[in-house]
């Protein structure tokens, strides 16, 4: 039953997807992301990552994508008032997207068929084992990253501010 | 899984569903009448004996009200956008528990629909979400004033969340838990969390009123700047399920409060009762108390929109994150050192 879920919700992620992509108006393409990272929370709790799942849910259904809503809307793009895109920005969009795909070609050819992860411990995705792991043998990087962030939001605070002069 | 499992899941999943609407629905009524009460009015009194029926014909005329969809709104979208906020509203129901376990002979029935380890944090998930209902419906409806309206209410959800979870974090380092049933188990009889958490129960109420949209936070439905804000373009009954996933949400959050720092179904001498009433009278009196802190709060809800007046929007983001976030780290900080003095000694 699992395994059928499964390719249910991933042929469900893929569709939506590619509707990000395909969809003309960019609200639209928010709103199926939105949906997309539903059904990648629907595989978090497949593998039994309770709250990873909820913490995909939160930041990024919750908050990331309600700004990324918010900006969209305030831009109010449409056809209208889209700026028309010259030749060469074609140009270079095109010859981006064939390194990408020989990228991918390239990068999928070098893999084999992944044998299944077997977890030491399947409940290690619950909170208490999750923070454990998290505050214990891997503190240093844990906090580094959250230095990290920190950095990149007071940068981005000091670039709203315009200098005294 | 058997299929009694399956039944007592869905039968008190209908009981959850159906107590919360009628409850919403009474609430548009309680507020009238307590809104006549604190301005020395009589209030609605002519639908049965004391306007006890008005609820059944406000939805009555909700109904019958013509349906209008604006020529150049998104079609698709402004029908989404009540459903989605109706759906937020109700799922969050699902990790409260309504009572101690009832035992009917050798079956033991646990009165919460699902107690997942994460409760807490599934709570605050469905309470952001809660947010795309305004914005889809504002957006789709083509309006200028419902745009505004949208947009204050995503960065107003924003703003209140982060407080909301720094909050909650304190809360969590004295439970030890994060699963909505064992924070409410562990504060059996007198120990309830808002004894050890006052300054955090203070910060997640003012959050909580924030997030719900009520009054004096209701800036995205700020009739004097923005007609009606974001249901501005709606008619009949999605108009009414925007204003009546408001009152599901302040179910909600009453419940989420009362459960989360006022012992939910705890009461001082329970055990006594318990011991002497069985075990299906038992926890049902546990869960008549519970709906008691419920309505209490609901009422407090009530009792703040028609005392004070709404915040401008500068007011409302400086509170948010130059007095509330602050505030709220400050407890987190104070909590773990008491808590780290506590376990040395």
């Amino acid at each position: 039953m699992g395994t059928s879920v499964f390719y249910f919700v991933a042929t469900l992620s893929v569709i939506f997807s590619l509707m990000v992509i395909f969809s003309k108006n960019p609200v639209h393409s928010v709103l199926y992301l939105i949906v997309t990272f539903f059904t990648l929370t629907v595989h978090y709790i497949l593998l039994n990552a309770q709250f990873l799942a909820v913490v995909n849910f939160i930041v990024y259904m919750g908050a990331i994508m309600v700004l990324f809503l918010f900006v969209l809307m305030l831009l109010n793009l449409n056809k209208d008032n889209e700026p028309l895109k010259s030749g060469l920005v074609k140009i270079v969009g095109v010859i981006a997207g064939c390194c990408l795909v020989v990228t991918i070609i390239g990068s999928l050819k070098a893999t084999a068929i992944s044998d299944p992860v077997l977890l030491k411990n399947p409940n290690l995705g619950l909170v208490k084992n999750l923070g454990k792991e998290l505050f214990g043998p891997y503190m240093l990087p844990f906090e580094l990253s959250s230095i990290l962030l920190l950095t990149a939001m007071v940068g981005a605070v000091l670039l709203t501010k315009k200098e005294k002069a | 899984m058997d299929i009694a499992f399956v039944i007592e899941k869905f039968v008190l999943v209908a009981i959850i569903f159906g107590i919360s609407l009628v409850i919403a629905m009474y609430s548009t009524y309680a507020e009238r009448k307590v809104a006549a009460f604190l301005q020395d009015r009589l209030g609605p009194d002519r639908a049965g004996p004391f306007g006890i029926l008005q609820p059944l014909a406000d939805g009555v005329k909700m109904f019958m009200k013509e349906e209008i969809i604006p020529t150049n709104a998104s079609k698709w979208l402004f029908m989404v956008g009540p459903g989605l906020a109706m759906l937020t509203a109700c799922i969050g129901t699902a990790v409260i528990p309504w009572g101690t376990p009832i035992t009917i002979g050798d079956r033991v029935i646990p009165l919460q629909v699902t107690d997942i380890n994460v409760g807490v944090l599934y709570i605050f998930g469905v309470v952001s979400l809660g947010v795309y209902g305004v914005m889809i419906g504002g957006w789709a409806s083509n309006n200028k004033y419902s745009l505004l309206s949208a947009i204050r209410a995503a960065s107003q959800n924003i703003s209140y969340e982060i407080a909301m979870g720094l909050s909650i974090i304190a809360l969590l380092l004295v439970t030890n838990s994060m699963s909505v049933g064992e924070i409410v188990a562990n504060q059996h009889g007198w120990r309830w969390n808002v004894l050890y958490q006052p300054v955090g129960f203070l910060l997640f109420m003012i959050c909580a009123f924030a997030e719900t949209n009520r009054a004096p936070f209701d800036l995205p439905e700020c009739e004097t700047e923005l007609i009606g804000g974001y249901h501005t373009e709606y008619s009949s009954m999605k108009l009414g399920f925007y204003l009546f996933a408001e009152y599901i949400n302040m179910f909600v959050s009453a419940a989420v409060m009362a459960s989360l720092y006022f012992g939910g179904y705890n009461y001082p001498g329970m055990d006594w009762v318990l011991a002497h009433t069985g075990q299906v009278i038992g926890p049902l009196i546990g869960t008549a108390v519970f709906f008691l802190k419920i309505f209490a709060f609901i009422f407090f809800f009530m009792w703040v929109r028609w005392t004070i007046p709404r915040f401008r929007y500068d007011q409302l983001m400086h509170l948010g994150w130059k007095v509330l976030i602050p505030l709220a780290i400050a407890n987190i900080i104070v909590t773990s050192i008491v808590i780290a003095v506590i376990e040395k000694f």
